[in-house]
């Protein structure tokens, strides 16, 4: 994003300038919602192409397998818990 | 027309690509049902891995396996843009628990990044492989811009984020019941935190409710670390 400087993606850019619309607008159009719909509903599939990017970095992933995997089990696990954790928390309050 | 004749057809243009991800996504959903909706058998998981498997068969490279597949990649951009509706849907339960909402976003968001690259930098990882794994929770678009314009390497971002989907898609039932937490809500809110559009496809499979507060997770996480992430690094002079 070039207004602030800040690396943004264009995409990201894209929904808040959405979700802006939709607020001052204060409802979704049918045919938009549908489509919108179609489009989240097949989400998986599209992390299809990106994923089988898995085979470039091989080489990579051969010498930093141990940390990256780790990393990402150790990882997920945590931010799971803490986010479950910190909500109902805060919910009881 | 024969079979044969159609493969010396396709393998000449780029609709390839298109056509063997579509049929491998198509294998991989129908022996997900098959399975009962098993979250071991995660329908991304199962497609990258007989994609993978095919191309190295056939000896083709990525690239040319991408010129195809790219049309499926590019919506993931409308995809995430279309994450405003579900977002808008929930505004009304966003306004009313704006506080554990708004706390388990941050702290889930900031303990995403932190344990990420912190066990990696502690078991050696290289620094080009801590900026691609730090945006992980991320849903894909949004991590790979972040990591294009930080250094990373955004193909090894898309690997990591797929990679962290499918295991948080995979385990987050276990780890939840271990905590005793049942309110749909709560499930969601952290699946879709923590595992972006996999763990809110998986979300949804299970509940309506579920999904929502996934969808309303993984976009307000995309936001925060998209605006947020820039400004650490800067401020770390990384």
């Amino acid at each position: 994003m070039q207004l602030t400087g800040l690396p943004v993606p264009g995409p990201v850019v894209g929904m808040l300038l959405l979700f802006i619309t939709l607020i001052a607008r204060g409802s979704v159009p049918e045919t938009f919602r549908n489509t919108a719909q179609q489009l989240l509903s097949h989400l998986s599939l599209l992390f299809v192409p990106a994923g089988v990017g898995v085979m470039l970095h091989f080489g990579r992933l051969g010498k930093e397998w141990l940390a990256l995997s780790v990393a990402l089990v150790a990882s997920t696990v945590i931010t799971i818990a803490v986010t479950a954790l910190v909500m109902r928390l805060l919910q009881r309050r | 027309m024969k079979f044969s004749e159609i493969w010396v057809y396709l393998s000449a243009t780029p609709l390839l690509g298109l056509t063997v991800t579509l049929v491998a996504y198509q294998a991989a959903f129908w022996m997900y049902t098959k399975l009962k909706l098993n979250p071991v058998a995660n329908p991304v998981a199962v497609s990258v891995a007989l994609l993978v498997f095919v191309l190295w068969l056939t000896n083709t490279p990525y690239q040319t396996y991408f010129e195809g597949a790219q049309f499926v990649h590019f919506l993931l951009g409308p995809a995430t843009v279309a994450l405003a509706v579900p977002l808008y849907a929930n505004l009304e339960t966003l306004k009313r628990s704006l506080l554990p909402l708004g706390g388990a976003l941050v702290a889930g968001s900031l303990v995403a990044v932190a344990s990420a690259v912190g066990i990696g930098w502690l078991l050696g990882a290289s620094r080009e492989s801590l900026l691609s794994l730090a945006p992980k929770s991320v849903t894909t678009p949004i991590a790979m811009g972040i990591a294009e314009k930080l250094g990373g390497l955004p193909s090894l971002t898309a690997v990591l984020v797929v990679g962290t989907g499918v295991l948080g898609a995979v385990l987050a039932r276990g780890i939840l019941n271990l905590m005793r937490i049942e309110d749909h809500a709560v499930r969601g809110f952290a699946v879709g935190l923590a595992a972006h559009g996999i763990g809110t496809a998986r979300a949804f499979q299970v509940s309506e409710t579920m999904g929502a507060f996934a969808g309303l997770a993984m976009g307000l996480n995309g936001l925060l670390t998209a605006f947020l992430f820039p400004l650490l690094v800067r401020l770390w002079g990384a």
